[in-house]
């Protein structure tokens, strides 16, 4: 780890103060990622704002939906009676994540912030344009099992690690920003990019723009998050899905569905979306969203099996959201999040 | 007074560990200490052309930066150690002795220690050295190696040859009507134990001569000892190694040796007291792995399933300094009744970090490929699977021609199949599904070799009625502490309270390394031999002290219990210890004693066996296994503790689970780097993934191996499992995999 100064921040003004003229700065809330990589000098930041004293951490009623403070703890967000009852997804994808001690520390506006688990990112011996632009990507033509089916470029094929983001892209979340130019809100699914030629930035923020609240718009609908992972708890997703299902008797209304695990942002489907409204809900039609949604995916060496993985994954999330197939557990829950469940009678 | 052996006792160190207060390695408070930060190699092959160390030098706090050009020199790695065979293809350990010359074999390879005041210093420091190399073409696949070898014997053992040919198995597969030939392929996979790795080296002048403390993380102090002294040219005597406490080694930390020589070498630079502790990410290349293997199992058998003939022949890989095989036949070798028998070992020299034992060595996925092999052959001939192995029931051992020295095999199959429901099973497989899942039962039968080695301990007897027993073996978590405590209270007559026992501290009765499920077997004789001269000794002083009641008595008309000497005609005539040492005017009475196998080792074969069965739910859409139930039964000879043994029996079988499901390390297959370096990434089962382990025992003592009639119980769990579940996945659907583990990736289809 590279020596750095470290700074407690009161207000949001102060926070962006303190960073947004340091280019080496960064803000620092859990770390539960941050500080992992950088006792891997992954990261070097060169001050460290400390933004676990501000106030943003509440929920409130907002216009029909909820406001997040962006200070929130995910086992508080999870927990939290209003979330767990009217946006499933996101107490699914939150209990899908991590472990207890992490999510108790991990903040909601760090969480869509993780970096990649590419491999290659985090060890500073291989090359990898994220962590050092220009010096090639290793993941490419290395072991590339956990990498994006769609997106990529050829600067880099890392995909984005957070369960949360997924389901928060499915249900349009967004994004309250304050930053050295004042405040702005950015629709989540703009907050992640695509890598193109400037893979090390992951996001569309700016320097010194620090996330204050995430604010779930009213929805009325069912949501869903299901993700499969090499082991039953605390694994990062191979491929997840996040469902957010709009009825209007028996039709679909509207259908937005978000991946994860595939690409460098979450992954929404369009052309699966557009197939799914109106129609009635069947296993037929499942089945024929999810081919959609695969339909571009460009494999790697090693990674075609997200494919049918993602198909069934999304097929089931689908099914399960519908009502047409039992959750596999108590709706908010991990164990409804989980596929494959827990091991045990 | 009622024995102690073979009771539940709680773990005597187990309020030690909660509370914190057991000391491990790293934690030993060494005043004036100073940390050590390794540098290393981001290549796997080629030569540092040069290391800059200006800016870590420069860098505050920073003492010295050890390189191959200024590090003190050392003495090649010795031949053998303690009878083990070091050097040379089938020897045990990496023979490449730190920063003696640029030559760089694989990625992660120590290149450079700095040493400053401050571990965080330390790091930033190391952080700062430039290396430069000299890089060439990496071998990292068996397909790409181009130096092989067939190693004669595994660890220079006379008695465990790796390439043998018994009867005629390849005329006899020819001949065989019934015949498969299967290739299975496993991963590497890695300890990681929640320890790390860690030295802290402090010389002193004693005398005018050098004398060096090592507090390290080693099960094997006498091996550490006789190495680091030959390595440092200084006299055994003159190194002292501590470790009372280990957190985890399963196979790991018995043939490290480069760390604690560099930490001895760093302290000996900078004139200070030095810790080295080694990052989870260093464990990828230091610290031994389970190397990959590619295993061809061919099957002969009679059309009513009775083998023919058995050949196994291994591919597996080592790194360019260590000889290490993985002895992948040591269940084929002895498991079945096969009248022609063959087995080979080809090893080939990668670049990438040398391998060691690992829990089960060899038997884990040797035996996992054999007996995934009979599960197939059952299928083949539309056997129950367990009648194929009761058909094969080796009466006697198929190598060696040797009776066993006690095996109930056929009791744990029949239990194992009573305890999952093995009749209730439908056993066409693709038939039972459940919701989105397939269902599968699978089982497997399991076993270790009961070795027993030579070991020496010692007994004292105190004044006011307590006493101490030693010896240098170590505790792992495997409850050495506890056992060891229970079988000396019972040597000695006493109650476990008034009995403590010690270890894990070279300057005690010489053991050997803990491993191999050998320990039971190796210290329990030697502490109570300690501890019928310590009473021997007492008997004699009561004997010939006129005071004592116990005047004029013969050795043979006394006996211990309670605490007293009692004479057994007339035991109203009683003494207890503290007495007689106390008019003695002796504050202690000690006594040694050592214990070795003997010639019960040319007459019999020395094994446990158990059978596994599991059942899994298998989502193949998604390719995710669940294990519902998994159930172990056992036949280890007697338990020392039911308590601890139980812990070791599910701890094992959790290994063998991660094994079979989620556990392995990937290289980079161009720069030969460990892709997999920390525990998110390198998946062990979380509580999640292990069901309610049912654990039977038969406890019957083993007659002959030792007056314990204890086995060795610390790697039977991991052996059978992944071919439990591996069978009981191909049972669910109907789909046979070959390669460990079955990730998602392998069984998702659709």
């Amino acid at each position: 780890m590279h020596p750095f100064t470290y700074q407690r921040a009161t207000t949001p003004a102060q926070a962006v103060a303190a960073v947004a003229p340091a280019p080496g700065a960064a803000f620092v809330a859990g770390g539960t990622s941050q500080l992992d990589l950088m006792k891997e000098d992954v990261l070097r930041p060169s001050l460290l704002v400390d933004v676990t004293a501000l106030p943003l951490t509440t929920i409130s009623a907002l216009n029909g939906g909820l406001r997040l403070g962006a200070g929130v703890s995910n086992t508080a967000a999870a927990l939290h009676p209003e979330v767990a009852a009217r946006y499933p997804a996101v107490s699914e994808a939150l209990l899908a994540g991590a472990s207890t001690q992490i999510r108790n520390m991990a903040s909601l506006g760090g969480n869509p912030l993780q970096r990649t688990r590419c491999p290659y990112f985090r060890d500073p011996a291989q090359a990898c344009n994220k962590r050092e632009p220009g010096s090639g990507c290793a993941a490419l033509q290395g072991i590339n099992k956990v990498h994006a089916l769609f997106g990529a470029s050829n600067s880099c094929v890392a995909t984005h690690p957070s369960d949360l983001a997924v389901a928060l892209a499915a249900l349009d979340a967004q994004v309250q920003v304050t930053g050295p130019n004042g405040p702005r809100t950015i629709a989540f699914p703009d907050l992640h990019r695509l890598p193109g030629d400037t893979p090390q930035q992951d996001t569309t923020l700016a320097h010194g723009e620090l996330i204050t609240s995430i604010d779930l718009p009213a929805f009325t609908g069912r949501s869903h998050y299901l993700k499969v992972r090499e082991r039953a708890s605390y694994a990062f997703a191979l491929v997840s899905c996040a469902v957010a299902l709009e009825m209007e008797g028996q039709k679909i209304r509207r259908a937005r569905v978000a991946l994860g695990g595939v690409a460098h942002k979450p992954w929404r489907v369009p052309a699966a979306e557009a197939l799914l409204a109106g129609k009635k809900p069947s296993e037929k039609l499942f089945r024929a969203a999810a081919e959609a949604a695969f339909a571009d995916a460009k494999p790697l060496e090693h990674n075609a099996y997200k494919i049918p993985m993602g198909r069934n994954l999304m097929e089931r999330a689908l099914l399960e959201t519908s009502g047409l197939q039992p959750l596999q557990g108590p709706a908010g829950t991990a164990f409804a999040a989980s596929v494959g469940g827990v091991s045990g009678e | 007074m009622v024995e102690a052996t073979g009771k539940p006792l709680e773990r005597v160190d187990g309020r030690l560990k909660v509370m914190g207060a057991a000391r491990f390695s790293a934690e030993w408070d060494v005043p004036g200490l100073a940390y050590g930060a390794i540098v290393s190699s981001n290549v796997a092959h080629g030569s540092v052309r040069a290391i800059d160390s200006a800016a870590a030098l420069r860098a505050p706090g920073v003492l010295a930066v050890l390189t191959h050009e200024n590090a003190p020199r050392l003495q090649p790695m010795p031949e053998k150690v303690n009878g083990s065979l070091f050097r040379g293809e089938g020897g045990i350990t990496e023979t490449r002795q730190p920063l003696q010359n640029a030559t760089v074999e694989y990625a992660g390879q120590p290149l450079a220690v700095v040493v400053a005041d401050t571990l965080e210093r330390a790091r930033h420091a190391a952080s700062l050295v430039r290396v430069t190399y000299d890089v060439r073409p990496p071998e990292l696949t068996l397909e790409a190696s181009t130096r092989r070898t067939l190693p004669e014997t595994f660890t220079g053992n006379q008695d465990e040859k790796l390439q043998v040919t018994v009867g005629d198995p390849k005329t006899a597969l020819a001949a065989a009507p019934v015949k498969l030939t299967r290739v299975y392929e496993s991963g590497i996979t890695h300890h990681n134990p929640i320890e790390q790795l860690a030295s802290i080296a402090r010389w002193e002048t004693r005398n005018g001569a050098e004398f060096l403390t090592l507090y390290d993380t080693t099960r094997g102090v006498e091996n550490l000892q006789e190495v680091v002294s030959s390595s440092l040219s200084l006299p055994k005597d003159n190194v002292y190694i501590i470790c009372p406490f280990i957190g985890g080694a399963f196979g790991s930390k018995g043939w490290m040796f480069a760390p604690p020589l560099l930490t001895a070498m760093a302290a000996r630079v900078v004139k200070r007291p030095v810790k080295i502790e080694w990052r989870r990410q260093d464990m990828f290349a230091v610290a031994g792995q389970r190397a990959a293997t590619r295993q061809t199992l061919s099957l002969g058998a009679a059309p009513d399933g009775r083998l023919t003939a058995l050949q196994h022949d291994t591919q597996t890989h080592s790194s360019q300094s260590s000889g290490y095989t993985e002895p992948c036949a040591r269940v084929s070798r002895m498991m079945y009744a096969v009248p022609n028998l063959g087995f080979a070992h080809q090893l080939h020299h990668l670049h990438l970090p040398s391998p060691c034992p690992m829990r089960g060595p060899g038997e884990t996925v040797g035996g996992w490929a054999l007996e995934c092999a009979m599960d197939e052959l059952a299928a083949e001939l539309n056997l129950d699977p367990v009648e194929l192995r009761l058909r094969n029931y080796a009466e006697k051992n198929p190598e060696t021609g040797k009776p066993w020295s006690s095996k109930h095999l056929r009791e744990c199959y029949a239990r194992g199949q009573e305890l999952i429901g093995w009749s209730k099973r439908n056993p066409k497989p693709r038939s039972m599904r459940e919701g989105n899942s397939l269902i599968g039962y699978g089982m497997a039968t399991t076993m270790y070799p009961a070795a027993r080695r030579p070991a020496a301990a010692k007994a004292t007897l105190f004044a006011d009625g307590r006493a101490l027993v030693q010896s240098a073996t170590h505790e792992m978590g495997n409850g050495a502490y506890t056992i060891f405590r229970q079988i000396s209270a019972d040597g000695l007559g006493l109650p476990v309270e008034q009995v403590r026992f010690e270890l894990g501290d070279s300057a005690l009765p010489a053991a050997p390394t803990s491993g191999g499920s050998a320990t039971t077997a190796t210290i329990g004789p030697a502490s109570l031999a300690a501890c019928r001269n310590v009473l021997a000794a007492l008997k004699q002083l009561a004997i010939r002290d006129a005071k004592s009641p116990l005047y004029g008595a013969t050795a043979d008309d006394l006996e211990a219990r309670d605490g007293r000497l009692v004479r057994k005609a007339n035991p109203a005539q009683a003494e207890d210890y503290g007495t007689i040492l106390r008019r003695a005017k002796l504050p202690s009475l000690e006594a040694s004693g050592e214990a070795k196998p003997g010639e019960e080792r040319e007459n019999y074969s020395f094994y446990s066996f158990g059978a596994i069965f599991v059942k899994v739910r298998v989502d193949e859409l998604t390719g995710t296994v669940r294990v519902d139930k998994l159930c172990a039964v056992l036949d280890v000879g007697r338990l020392m503790n039911p308590r601890t043994a139980h812990s070791q029996i599910i701890g094992g079988v959790a290994m063998g689970l991660g094994a079979a499901l989620m556990e392995e390390t990937q290289y980079d297959p161009r720069s030969g780097r460990a892709v997999v370096r920390n525990l998110a990434d390198y998946h062990v089962p979380s509580m999640a993934d292990t069901p309610d382990i049912q654990v039977e025992w038969l406890n019957i003592p083993d007659p002959h191996i030792s007056e314990l009639g204890a086995r060795g119980i610390g790697e039977i769990g991991c052996v059978g499992t992944p071919a439990a579940i591996t069978n009981a996945v191909y049972h669910a659907t109907g789909r046979r995999f070959r390669s460990l583990p079955l990730t998602p990736d392998k069984i998702v289809q659709g």
